[in-house]
C-alpha cells in the first residue's frame, strides 16, 4: 500500500514544480532573476503585482476575462439545460444527427474559425465587446454542457416528470422548481467546465477584441514584447491567472469525475 | 422509453441557433475562400478546387501534417498508460483525495498562452528550474530555442504535465464506480491483480477511458497556444504543427484562399480520424 502511493505524490510533485517556478519568479526583482539562477527568492519583493493592481491596463485584462467568462457561462448553462432535456426524454426527427453535430463543433480548430469569427462579429457591430467573446466560445462550450447535463439528466426517472405533471404542475415549473434543483450536481460541473474552457481559451478571446475587452492574455502578450524582459511581472501575472481557476475547482471537487463519468459518448 | 414529441425542437432551437451562429456562417465564409482568389479590395476571383490540390500536393502541408500525427501520436501514448496507471494507485477514500484531485486538475484550468509563458521561464537555460538543473547540475546541453529535439522532448512534456490529469480523472471516476463485491469476489478465485485489471477495471474505465482518448486526440490534434509561446514552431520548422501552419499562412501571409482550403482539409481529418477512434472502441458495444 506504502509503494503505491509513491507515484500521486511523485505526479503531484511534478505538475507542481514549474507552478512553483512561476511563483518564485513573480516575487523576484528583474535584476534578481537575469542576474542568475536561485532556487528562492533572495530579495522578496512585492513590486510586481503592485504594478498589476495599480495599472488599470493590467487589472482591467482580469476584469474583462472574468466579465466574458462569466456570460459564456451563464448563457451556455441556460440554453443547454432545455436542450439537454429534450434530448434526455424524447425522440424528435433528427435528434441523433443533432447531438452528433453539435459534439462535432468540439472538434474543429479555433486557428481554422479565428479570421472567419473576426468578420463575423465585426459585420455584425460587436466587435471588442465582452459579448462576442462570450458567444465565440458557445461554439465549444454549448455542445459540452448539453453533453455533460444530458448524462445527469438521464438518470433522473421519467416517474418524476410524471407525478408533477399529475399534480397539477405546468411545465416551465416544473423544470424551474423541480427538475433542475434535483440535477444542480450536473448544472455546477457543466458550469465548471465552461468556466474552465472560457478561461483558458485565448485564440478566439485575443482575435475579436482590441481595447474595451482585451483579456488578460492580450496584455501579458504585450508585456512580453514591448517592455523588454520583465519576468517578474509576466510570472506575476501568470500567477493571478491561476486563481480564479483553484477557486472554482475546489467548489465542484466531488463532482469533477462524476461530471465526465456520467456522460455518454 | 423515450417518447416521441416533435415539440422538442423548441426546447433545442436556442442551442441551435447559437452554435450555427458560430459554426455556419464562418465555415460558409471559410468554404468561400477556398474556392476563390483575391488581391485585395474584397475583388474574388473564381478558382475551383486549384487551392485543394496544390494543399494536398504541398511539401510543406505534408511536413506539417506528419509532425501533427507524430506530436498526437506521442503524447496519446505517454498519457493514456500513465494516466491509467495514476488512478490506479491513488486512494480510493479518504481525507487526501479532494485534495489530490484539485492538485491535479490545476494545471489544466491555467490559460494556454499562461502555460506556454510558464514553460518558456521553466526552461530557460541559465534561469530556468529545469533549464538550469539539466545545463549545470546535470551536464546536459539542453536549450529549446536551439536543438530542435530538445524543442520536441519539451513540448511533449509540457503537454503531459498539462494534460495527464484529464486521463487521471476520468479513469479514476471509472475505477470508483466498481463496487467492493466486485474485488472480494476476485480475491475469493484468487486473480492476480493482471486479471482484475484486464478483466474488471479495464471494462468498467472503458466508456470513460473512449471519453479521454477522443477528447486527447481533438484537443491535441488542434493545439495551438501553447507550443507557439514557447517555440513559435522553431527552431527552424521543426515544431511547426497543423494549426501553427494554419496561422502562418492565414495571418501572416495572409494568404486566404491556400489557407482556407487547408482549414477544411485540416477539418475533414480531424472528423475521420475521431469518427474511427469512435467506431472502434464502440465497436464491441454494438454486437
Amino acid at each position: 500500500m506504502q509503494k503505491r502511493t509513491i507515484v500521486p505524490i511523485v505526479y503531484i510533485l511534478f505538475l507542481m514544480l514549474p507552478i512553483y517556478w512561476l511563483v518564485a519568479m513573480s516575487f523576484k526583482t528583474t535584476n534578481e532573476i537575469l542576474a542568475g539562477f536561485s532556487l528562492f527568492p533572495q530579495t522578496f519583493t512585492l513590486e510586481n503585482y503592485q504594478t498589476i493592481f495599480t495599472d488599470p491596463t493590467w487589472y482591467w485584462g482580469y476584469i474583462n476575462s472574468i466579465l466574458y467568462v462569466t456570460m459564456n457561462t451563464v448563457i451556455s448553462v441556460a440554453v443547454s439545460l432545455p436542450a439537454a432535456y429534450a434530448f434526455s426524454r424524447y425522440r424528435f426527427l433528427g435528434d441523433k444527427q443533432l447531438f452528433f453535430w453539435l459534439l462535432t463543433n468540439r472538434m474543429a480548430p479555433a486557428a481554422v474559425f479565428a479570421l472567419p469569427f473576426f468578420q463575423l462579429y465585426s459585420a455584425v457591430g460587436l466587435f471588442d465587446t465582452h459579448l462576442a467573446v462570450a458567444l465565440a466560445h458557445c461554439l465549444f462550450n454549448i455542445p459540452l454542457a448539453v453533453w455533460i447535463l444530458e448524462g445527469f439528466m438521464r438518470g433522473i426517472p421519467k416517474e418524476l416528470d410524471e407525478t408533477a405533471f399529475v399534480d397539477g404542475y405546468s411545465f416551465p415549473r416544473f423544470f424551474a422548481t423541480i427538475f433542475v434543483p434535483s440535477i444542480k450536481a450536473g448544472v455546477g460541473v457543466a458550469a465548471f467546465f465552461c468556466f474552465m474552457f472560457s478561461w483558458v481559451e485565448m485564440l478566439l478571446a485575443k482575435t475579436l477584441t482590441a481595447v474595451d475587452a482585451k483579456p488578460i492574455a492580450a496584455t501579458m502578450t504585450k508585456t512580453a514584447s514591448s517592455a523588454g524582459y520583465e519576468l517578474g511581472l509576466l510570472a506575476a501575472a501568470g500567477t493571478l491567472t491561476i486563481i480564479p481557476g483553484a477557486i472554482v475547482i475546489w467548489f465542484v471537487r466531488n463532482y469533477i469525475a462524476k461530471g465526465f463519468a456520467m456522460g455518454r459518448v | 422509453m423515450k417518447t416521441e414529441n416533435q415539440k422538442a425542437w423548441f426546447f433545442v432551437l436556442p442551442v441551435l441557433l447559437l452554435v450555427a451562429f458560430n459554426a455556419l456562417i464562418p465555415m460558409m465564409t471559410v468554404v468561400n475562400y477556398s474556392v476563390q482568389e483575391t488581391f485585395g479590395d474584397n475583388v474574388f476571383f473564381w478558382q475551383g478546387l486549384d487551392w485543394f490540390e496544390q494543399i494536398l500536393r504541398s511539401d510543406r502541408f505534408h511536413a506539417a501534417l506528419g509532425r501533427q500525427f507524430l506530436f498526437t501520436f506521442l503524447i496519446l501514448v505517454i498519457e493514456v498508460p500513465l494516466g491509467i496507471a495514476i488512478a490506479l494507485s491513488m486512494p480510493r477514500k479518504g481525507i487526501w483525495v479532494p485534495v489530490c484531485l484539485v492538485l491535479m486538475a490545476l494545471p489544466m484550468l491555467i490559460p494556454w498562452n499562461v502555460v506556454g509563458a510558464m514553460w518558456n521561464i521553466f526552461t530557460l537555460p541559465d534561469i530556468g528550474l529545469l533549464g538550469y538543473f539539466l545545463n549545470h547540475v546535470m551536464g546536459i546541453d539542453y536549450d529549446m530555442t536551439q536543438d530542435p529535439l530538445a524543442a520536441w522532448i519539451t513540448i511533449v512534456t509540457m503537454d503531459v504535465w498539462h494534460w495527464t490529469s484529464l486521463v487521471v480523472l476520468l479513469s479514476y471516476a471509472g475505477l470508483v464506480s466498481i463496487p467492493d463485491a466486485y474485488y472480494q469476489a476476485a480475491k475469493i478465485d484468487g486473480a492476480s491483480n493482471w486479471a482484475v485489471f484486464r478483466f474488471i477495471q479495464l471494462p468498467k474505465m472503458k466508456t470513460v477511458l473512449t471519453i479521454a482518448i477522443l477528447l486527447r486526440f481533438m484537443d491535441s490534434f488542434n493545439i495551438y497556444t501553447e507550443p507557439f509561446v514557447m517555440t513559435g514552431g522553431g527552431p527552424g520548422n521543426s515544431t511547426t504543427l497543423l494549426s501553427i501552419d494554419l496561422v502562418k499562412i492565414a495571418l501572416g501571409q495572409f494568404d486566404l484562399g491556400p489557407a482556407a482550403a487547408m482549414s477544411l482539409i485540416y477539418f475533414a481529418i480531424t472528423l475521420l480520424v475521431s469518427w474511427l477512434f469512435y467506431t472502434l472502441m464502440t465497436k464491441d458495444d454494438l454486437n
